[in-house]
């Protein structure tokens, strides 16, 4: 074992690293450590994205291998762009991605500022606060499709005590204007808390000394949160908005279980309907050119957003 | 004690704790409501209005675990009585048991990927995370942020190219596939978490080993790993639920044999229709073991879920 590579790189070595540590050179060891986790993430991350960006000039199709692939240079890009059904996908998501985002970051602002008022017992209501969140989407929107039915659905049940509506009167995943709703319900319910978490550490990282000063100041109440509490939270606000934001960009298990994209293609989010032409209509091609630029969306959105986020922490 | 002009007062902690505690139990009561439907008789699940007090049975789990067949009346004469009490529970339905489902090897297959690619997973996120935490690795922003970003590709994207790399290499529908892909999934979270974890024990250590004579890799396993330890378990159980919770690369790439619980809990239908307390008997066993280790890993949360960039 005396030629393994291993060895031959430590040898090669400057001697005053080997000989201060002996057995493998730091740099070797570096190597050694990193290497099989770059090599698995190449082969099954970037080689596909590769796969997919090759596949996405071709009309090759998954289901006929032996038809010939041609070369279709940028006609799937141009067909998915001027597709009028794929647009009405983009507003679906739009729809989702914002009302979530919104929800989200009200109701877990507020309930981390609440929590944050350290009343006896936050810490066991936090951690209830927090389970939806840590459960499987897929399994739990399925089950939410039993609490959605009209009349024996306990949220129809719920809604109708509290507004005295009938519950068999509206299906919230059968209503084409419901539904759209029903998903981000659903959506909000699981991840608030996740905004609720990143929330309460930003609030938990402000010293209590600033307040104090502002107190010394006569500083009010509500000057104190809007000039304080506020603008220090707001970077970790926008980390969680970061975060949920590509989240719910991909949204796929949870919306697949609940709708299924109905009624019609009403709650088709783009992951849903790039599924469906990948993998139901086959037309693998077309659906590689989707992907890229389903990518490519969400990175450049994302790094202008990390642009901003960057801007707002160093102020 | 000190009077402290940021000490919420007495109305205002009674006033938070009400709300929150309001909101909690708003909350949890699909949950509770999951977990009280798996006890309900079919017709009990949906009568209305829903029945919140009800006599439990165990109906939904042995219908979860089962198959069963209608019989008609001289067909079950014919059958005989009834030997256990799985069989006598059916049979009140007019029912008998035909075979078991394929619940349990769904479960096991969850449990055997699950944990699979976590092993895997720690193994490589530790080393990789202790190489970008102690040496002078080149390009190594780049580098980390390359693995995070492999976390931003929607599953779907990526789907297609593996779903064909994994036909060619007779992975598709394997635990080894599915582990080696969740393995890949997650090792983003595990690198970025364990380097935080790594970062935060003292170099010192190791130096006093190197100098005792001890080599570097005697000083990462003998010295950082115990260190680590608390952290290793935390990002472990992150990776494990990660894995336990996916659903999409499962719809798309396994359809028999390695097929995990999530995309076929949803399937799960009795002999006349949705068999919601058979479903509901399914999702409770697969969501129970992830709600206790939630509770048991409450003071790690935040860093797990946010990659570690939130620190307590």
């Amino acid at each position: 074992m005396l030629h393994s590579p291993v060895e031959r790189v430590a040898e090669a070595t400057p001697h005053a690293i080997a000989k201060r540590f002996r057995g493998l050179s730091d740099r070797s060891l570096a190597w050694l450590f990193v290497a099989p986790s770059i090599v698995l993430l190449l082969a099954v991350n970037i080689f596909p994205l590769i796969w997919t960006i090759r596949l996405s000039f071709t009309n090759f199709r998954v289901n006929r291998p032996n038809a010939e692939v041609e070369f279709v240079g940028l006609k799937n890009y141009i067909s998915i762009l001027s597709d009028k059904d794929i647009w009405l996908t983009m507003q679906a998501t739009a729809h989702f991605l914002i009302w979530t985002l919104v929800l989200q970051v009200l109701i877990g602002f507020s309930l981390a500022y609440l929590i944050n008022k350290k009343f006896r017992g936050n810490d066991l209501w936090t951690t209830i606060i927090v389970l939806p969140m840590m459960l499987s989407p897929a399994v739990v929107g399925n089950f939410w499709t039993f609490l959605y039915q009209p009349q024996i659905g306990l949220f129809n049940y719920a809604v109708g005590f509290l507004t005295g509506a009938d519950p068999s009167s509206f299906s919230m995943i059968g209503d084409v204007s419901l539904a759209p709703w029903a998903i981000v319900i659903v959506d909000t319910w699981m991840w608030t808390p996740f905004v609720m978490l990143i929330c309460l550490a930003g609030l938990r990282s402000i010293p209590d000394s600033i307040y104090e000063a502002a107190e010394c100041d006569r500083a009010s109440k509500w000057r104190q949160f809007w000039t304080i509490t506020i603008p220090l939270v707001l970077p970790f606000l926008m980390l969680a908005v970061l975060f949920r934001g590509i989240e719910n960009f991909k949204m796929f298990d949870l919306v697949v279980q609940l709708t299924g994209g109905g009624p019609g293609s009403i709650t088709e989010l783009t992951s849903i309907n790039l599924k469906r032409e990948a993998f139901e209509k086959w037309r693998t091609g077309y659906a590689s050119a989707y992907a890229v630029i389903l990518f490519v969306t969400v990175f450049g959105l994302a790094s202008i957003y990390v642009k901003a986020l960057n801007k707002v922490k160093q102020r | 004690m000190s009077y402290s002009v940021t000490e919420p007062s007495r109305r205002q902690k009674w006033f938070a704790g009400v709300l929150v505690v309001l909101y909690a139990l708003i909350t949890i009561l699909p949950l509770v409501w999951i977990i009280a439907t798996s006890f309900k008789t079919p017709s009990d699940a949906i009568a209305y209005p829903p029945k919140t007090f009800f006599t439990p049975t165990v109906e939904g789990y042995v219908n979860v675990f089962t198959t069963r067949t209608r019989l008609t009346e001289e067909q079950l004469q014919a059958v005989g009585e009834p030997q256990t009490w799985y069989d006598r529970l059916v049979r009140k339905d007019g029912l008998v048991i035909s075979g078991p489902s394929r619940f349990a090897e769904r479960f096991t297959n969850s449990v055997i990927i699950g944990f699979g690619s976590t092993i895997l997973c720690i193994v490589l996120g530790t080393a990789a995370a202790y190489a970008f935490s102690r040496f002078k690795v080149p390009l190594k922003d780049d580098l980390m942020f390359f693995i995070l970003s492999t976390r931003m590709m929607p599953p779907i994207a990526v789907a297609i190219p593996i779903f064909l790399m994994f036909r060619s290499l007779g992975l598709s529908d394997t635990h080894a596939g599915m582990i080696l892909l969740y393995t890949a999934v997650n090792l983003s979270l595990s690198v970025w978490l364990l380097k935080g974890f790594i970062d935060e024990i003292p170099i010192e250590y190791e130096e006093a080993a190197l100098i005792d004579g001890y080599t570097r890799f005697q000083a990462f396993y003998k010295v950082v790993l115990p260190q680590a330890a608390t952290g290793i378990a935390s990002t472990a159980i992150f990776c494990l639920i990660f894995a336990w919770n996916e659903y999409a690369f499962a719809v798309l790439l396994t359809s028999g044999n390695a097929q995990t619980a999530p995309p076929f809990i949803p399937t799960i239908i009795g002999v006349s229709g949705q068999d919601w307390p058979a479903v509901a008997a399914g999702a409770t066993l697969f969501l129970v073991p992830v709600m206790v280790f939630t509770i048991l890993l409450r003071k790690h949360l935040l860093r797990g879920i946010t990659f570690g960039a939130v620190r307590k």
